[in-house]
């Protein structure tokens, strides 16, 4: 007797999911920071295939020599084959461009916790139908190739930011270092990153290549008869999309390609529940020492129970093994008397 | 030494006179050069950029050799300088070349004082040459002059504009030294984004009033030169001690995947341009630009502030040594001044100090008269306590004297009328 196996029909779902969330569309936050010149916005451009700053102002050196740290966001929307992308990049203008820049990642993290905030705010609210995700996914930090590898103001950012957000660190213009010159720099930072105990977003099943290296985009080039971006020297010419020239697509497939929702999820499940949990533990110590406040949000009653409360549980526990020791007496007394 | 380089005005009163033959003074140029060989000629030269961008390279790629360098943390606390004399040779010309690099500039968080130990650095050599020549006995030709000619201040190329901290650093240091900023690793820009670049920083130069070095004209041989490469500054330049071989020549140069960049191609970077200007064509100028100019500013300065003036307040020359002389008086005056006023002050001390003594020595006195007379009381007391006692035992002892009598008597009564009954018994 051959038993046929019985047709359920739940391989479907995966399907199912992806409809629906072809549906929905997706949404996704990236921020770029670095200081002035280190092509943040053309290798934006060059990722996402668009032009995102369109007649924007750079400030001269007399601006900048006591600028402080904004926070400039542009969304767009894009769609590829069906899919549509809710794109936000968060700018983060004057990082590192001033004299004295103590502290200039302040505005930067200020703005990380408020999307934190604004999100819980909105998760513990009645109404939660059109919540909006504006917590920040992705970090991409721009480390200048020019130096030997991390400065003081490259730990204390990552420092700073590294359990609020996904940091991958970046070198930038990659292009003024031969392979041998990138391969020692790389080893550099990754040392150096450990050493300072910065901790950044690790690609899950692949344990290379940390830190990318992008090259800027020009314009299209023509190269060996078809039409590439890349950088046009006199000495030859600087193949964005060529993964022996740079990292570039290296970049592009584990940010967009693969790891995108990665990114999102880690977002969402490690750096925001901290950001919750910490939030709430300061919310209710403060409670406690004041009974009148109202709790400005549905959490559930502290676990830990009261001193008087547990007094009385001890009391009750101690009442509890009395009675069963008089119990166990009575019985063996009972016993004894049946023998 | 300080000698001019524009050629001299006709005096007045001074006829000009036709030579009937050849005198030879015009072998003087070639004495003078003979001299300067056998002396041996001196340059210094002050590199100021950010950690690793490229300074100690430049040098060695410059100097065609190879100066011990090591590779600086980007972690130092302050800026600081580090100054390397070396003794190099070309056919017959002795050059000794002081290569004084900074360290930790541009890392700190805060850049507010990074410009102050190059200031610092910069006014001591002045100082030192001050002192020399100051001294009664001197020996300025023996002098080794340690005072920066030229300082290259590389830029980085971020393909927009200055930093800040360049614009910040370059004001300060514009009236002391010869300024030359050259773009460090340019093989990062391309040909428009360097067009740009150029114009972009020589722009924020003007417009923020920073006086960089430019090549001189005056002199006709060299003024078309001069005048085409001031039009190309800032010289972008790329660094390499390493040599590739192009075509069937080994060549300095940066090897990439993509191409190889190198470094002596016109069409590649302005190396050999700054090459030029700054070693074959205008070291000499940069040498006396930096003794007629920033040192004769930093001497008038430094004497001003001493308090030496050209004129007196009437407006007449007044030699140093007047000027020394009223300084000295005043001086003298002044410590005599000081000395009286630490005088008064430790008079005055002393006596506020033995009123004091003076009336601790008082209240110590009471209070001893004041624990005598507690004590000769208590004395009287316990004198009049004893002698009640006295008068007690006294009358005690006389009581009993008379109980013992009265005792004795009765006894021997007793005595008798036992001795009566007894003889009366007896009977």
């Amino acid at each position: 007797i051959i038993t046929e196996k019985q047709y359920v029909g739940f391989a479907t779902l995966p399907n199912q999911v992806h409809r629906k969330s072809v549906k929905k569309g997706f949404d996704f936050t990236l921020m770029v920071a670095g200081e002035s010149g280190m092509g943040k916005s053309t290798l934006v451009n060059s990722l996402f295939l668009t032009d995102l700053y369109k007649d924007r102002k750079l400030l001269n050196a007399e601006e900048r020599i006591n600028q402080t740290v904004e926070i400039i966001k542009h969304t767009v929307d894009i769609e590829e084959k069906g899919v549509k992308l809710k794109l936000t990049i968060v700018d983060t203008p004057g990082f590192g461009d001033a004299v004295n820049n103590n502290e200039c990642w302040k505005p930067i993290t200020d703005y990380i916790d408020q999307q934190f905030e604004q999100y819980f705010r909105d998760e513990s609210g009645l109404n939660r139908k059109n919540i909006q995700d504006n917590r920040v996914h992705c970090c991409l930090y721009f480390i200048p190739p020019f130096g030997h590898g991390l400065r003081p103001v490259d730990v204390e950012f990552m420092k700073a930011l590294h359990e609020k957000v996904n940091i991958i660190p970046l070198i930038a213009k990659a292009d003024c270092l031969t392979p041998n010159e990138i391969k020692k720099l790389k080893d550099r930072i990754r040392e150096e990153i450990d050493r300072f105990g910065i901790k950044v977003y690790q690609f899950p099943e692949c344990d290379s290549d940390e830190d990318e290296e992008f090259k800027q985009l020009d314009k299209e080039l023509k190269a060996r008869g078809q039409r590439v971006r890349g950088r046009l020297y006199p000495w030859g010419i600087v193949e964005v999309e060529n993964q022996s020239h740079c990292d570039f697509v290296k970049l592009r497939n584990m940010l967009i390609r693969s790891h995108m929702h990665d990114l999102k999820d880690v977002t969402c499940d490690v750096h925001y529940e901290n950001y919750r949990a910490q939030c709430i533990q300061e919310m209710t110590s403060k409670l406690a020492q004041d009974n009148r406040m109202e709790s400005p949000i549905p959490i559930l009653p502290l676990s830990t129970p009261d001193v008087d409360t547990e007094k009385l549980i001890k009391m009750k526990d101690e009442e509890l093994k009395r009675m069963q020791e008089m119990l166990n007496k009575m019985q063996q007394q009972m016993h004894d008397k049946d023998q | 030494m300080a000698s001019s380089d524009v050629a001299r005005q006709p005096d007045k009163g001074v006829r000009p006179l036709n030579l009937a033959g050849h005198v030879g003074f015009d072998s003087l140029p070639d004495q003078l050069v003979n001299k300067s060989i056998y002396q041996g000629f001196c340059f210094n030269i002050l590199c100021i950029g950010e950690t690793g961008i490229g300074k100690s390279t430049l040098m060695d790629t410059l100097f065609n050799t190879n100066f011990e360098n090591f590779e600086s943390s980007h972690f130092e606390p302050q800026v600081k300088l580090r100054a390397q004399t070396y003794d190099l040779q070309e056919s017959n010309v002795r050059l000794r070349l002081t290569v004084v690099n900074t360290v930790g500039f541009g890392d700190q968080m805060n850049k507010q004082e990074s410009y102050q130990p190059v200031v610092d650095y910069i006014d001591r050599q002045f100082e030192s040459y001050l002192q020399e020549e100051l001294k009664i006995k001197r020996s300025l030709h023996n002098y080794h002059d340690s005072r920066v000619h030229a300082c290259l201040y590389f830029i980085s190329p971020s393909g927009h504009s200055l930093k800040s901290l360049d614009l910040v650093t370059m004001k300060k240091l514009d009236s002391k030294v010869n300024i030359i900023p050259v773009i460090a690793k340019a093989d990062t820009i391309s040909k428009s984004e360097l067009h740009k670049f150029k114009i972009k920083i020589m722009s924020e130069l003007v417009s923020n009033g920073v006086q960089i070095y430019q090549f001189p004209l005056d002199d006709e041989t060299v003024a078309k030169v001069n005048t085409t490469m001031n039009g190309h500054l800032p010289f972008a330049v790329v660094g390499s001690t390493e040599e590739v071989s192009v075509g069937n020549k080994m060549v300095k140069a940066r090897q990439y995947p993509w191409g190889v960049v190198q470094v002596e191609n016109e069409n590649h970077c302005d190396f050999v341009k700054l090459r030029e200007m700054l070693i074959c064509v205008n070291m000499e100028d940069l040498r006396e630009q930096t003794h007629t100019r920033h040192y004769e500013l930093y001497r008038r300065c430094k004497l001003e502030e001493m308090g030496f003036k050209d004129t007196d307040p009437e407006c007449k020359p007044v030699s140093l040594q007047q000027t020394y002389e009223a300084k000295r008086q005043e001086f003298l005056l002044e410590l005599q001044r000081r000395e009286d006023e630490m005088r008064q002050m430790f008079v005055q001390r002393v006596k506020e100090k033995e009123a004091e003594l003076k009336d601790a020595e008082r209240e110590l006195q009471s209070r001893f008269e004041q624990l005598k007379r507690l004590h000769a009381d208590e004395k009287a007391q316990l004198e009049e306590k004893k002698r009640l006692l006295d008068e007690d035992q006294s009358s005690f002892s006389k009581r009993r004297a008379a109980a013992q009598l009265l005792q004795a008597q009765s006894l021997t009564a007793n005595g008798k009328k036992d001795k009566d009954r007894k003889n009366s018994g007896f009977m």
